[in-house]
């Protein structure tokens, strides 16, 4: 060990050295960039896209008229319909799946729907441990008919719709 | 006689709950601390700002499975957790915690055992506990843990000379090898024995960071490369021994560290025992900050920093000692 060597590791030792432990001892007093989960949340942005659900007109009855655009626009493949009439004539889906596995949450089936009747939500916690949970049905996409929300939001969302302004919540 | 047994008995039992509470308080406190210098949170749920998670914890690890692999040496297998909590918590039998008081008419005095080698008596107990990583180790049958076990005996022989020698200084000086002497000599500030032997108090703080198997000489545990080390195929209560010994090992040099160069429970206004503990916080800070700021060491720095640089410097710090105390 020369001289030199020695000046310095004392140079580590007595500069270098606390330097960094002053590092993290500054850091202790910062604000963290972690979050309170569950109880606290980042806000969220007003175009969010989240889990679809399927409109009602103001009567009950499904708006979706199973036409297939929706399926045609989506560019992963993800929705999957069969359509059936009913008593009065018209077309309904008697099956409407979204596989949110496959689902890339783009939007275009949004978009695409010219009933106005799929709508991309705001709910991103829908994790779960079985793989089969993830292909929502139309019971499970469909609002619950006396719905919570007001008709006020209703209007917001539609127009939203139409001229891409900040949405409201499901 | 019956007295004496009686009181011995509770003051016993008093320290052994304290710092069993305080064990599980320090996985807290490190959690805590350790997660604000990475600007994180921490714990939060158990309680009001988490406090309950100490609680949670225990719970939790007394009703996992007990697994025991196949290829483990049965007898060793569960001695070595015991073997590694049992030395850190005898070095609190002979810890100075209080000046001695009166209480319902019995003087008590404030530490356990009075012994006249009780520093000796600590290190030869806490070099012990090097022995529960080992056969942890050996009779895990993993070679993950047989790697953790092989590294923490070759630290051990690095570092326990230095340990040994780090202290000869304030043996030198203060004529004694009992503590409760030691305290009584370093009544004001200015006797502390820091101010005479800084270099022997940062070789034996050293020292004691790689008796502990802490960060930054956590190399028996090293997750990246063995998993867990000499624990790793310890699960429930067993897992949770290696735990609390090795942060009873932490509370422990925090006590030996303040009464050797601290003065122990001295200090004005406050009891005695709110002093300790005091210092004793201080250095399970810096246990935590030392693993919050350094990684780990490389095996072959830990040996040439041990022979080469910790050995040299205590003996340099003994020798010198001895020349300043003779003159």
């Amino acid at each position: 060990m020369t001289i030199r060597e020695i000046w310095q590791a004392l140079g580590d030792i007595v500069i270098r050295m606390p330097r960094g432990f002053l590092v993290t001892f500054k850091h202790m007093f910062k604000k963290p960039v972690t979050l309170d989960y569950p109880r606290k949340r980042e806000p969220m942005w007003p175009r969010y896209r989240g889990l679809h659900f399927l409109e009602r007109y103001e009567d009950g009855s499904e708006r979706c008229v199973c036409c297939g655009l929706c399926a045609a626009a989506c560019p992963a493949d993800a929705i999957y319909m069969e359509p059936a009439e009913n008593e009065r004539g018209e077309r309904y889906a008697k099956i409407y799946e979204i596989n949110m596995i496959r689902c890339i949450f783009c939007g275009f089936c949004e978009e695409a729907c010219p009933e106005e009747a799929i709508f991309l939500g705001r709910e991103y916690e829908f994790a779960n441990d079985n793989r089969n949970s993830f292909i929502y049905t139309k019971e499970q996409l469909l609002v619950p008919f006396p719905r919570k929300d007001n008709p006020f939001k209703r209007l917001f969302r539609r127009v939203r719709k139409v001229y891409g302004i900040p949405g409201a919540k499901r | 006689m019956l007295e004496v047994a009686v009181i011995s008995t509770l003051k016993v039992i008093v320290v052994v709950i304290v710092i069993l509470t305080a064990c599980a308080y320090a996985t807290y406190v490190e959690r805590k601390v350790v997660a604000f210098m990475q600007q994180r949170i921490g714990p939060l749920y158990a309680g009001p700002w988490g406090l309950l998670q100490p609680l949670a914890d225990a719970i939790k690890l007394i009703f996992k499975e007990d697994i025991v692999p196949d290829r483990a040496e049965r007898l060793t297998y569960g001695l070595a957790p015991m073997v590694s909590f049992i030395p850190a918590m005898l070095v609190f039998g002979v810890v100075p915690f209080s000046s001695s008081f009166t209480l319902f008419g019995y003087k008590i005095s404030g530490v356990i055992s009075d012994l006249n080698i009780a520093i000796l008596w600590v290190f030869a107990v806490t070099s012990l506990g090097v022995y529960g990583t080992i056969l942890a180790g050996w009779s895990s049958g993993s070679k993950y843990s047989l790697l953790g076990g092989l590294r923490a005996s070759a630290q051990s022989i690095s570092y326990e000379l230095s340990y040994g020698l780090s202290i000869v200084g304030v043996i030198i000086m203060s004529g004694t090898l009992s503590m409760t002497e030691l305290v009584g000599q370093q009544a004001s500030i200015l006797d502390w024995y820091i101010w005479r032997q800084p270099l022997g108090f940062l070789l034996y703080f050293t020292c004691a960071v790689a008796e502990t198997n802490r960060a930054p000489f956590d190399l028996p545990e090293g997750e990246s490369e063995l998993v867990a080390g000499f624990h790793t195929e310890f699960s429930s209560m067993r897992f949770a021994t290696f735990f609390v010994g090795e942060y009873a090992h932490m509370i422990a040099v925090g006590c030996v560290a303040s009464t050797l160069f601290f003065g122990g429970w001295q200090g004005p206004l406050l009891p005695p025992v709110i002093w300790l503990t005091l210092k004793v916080f201080v250095f399970l800070f810096i246990f935590i900050w030392l693993r919050a700021t350094l990684p780990r060491f490389r095996y072959d720095q830990l040996m040439q920093f041990g022979w080469k640089v910790l050995f040299p410097l205590a003996i340099l710090n003994t020798m010198v000692t001895g020349l300043i105390v003779l003159w």
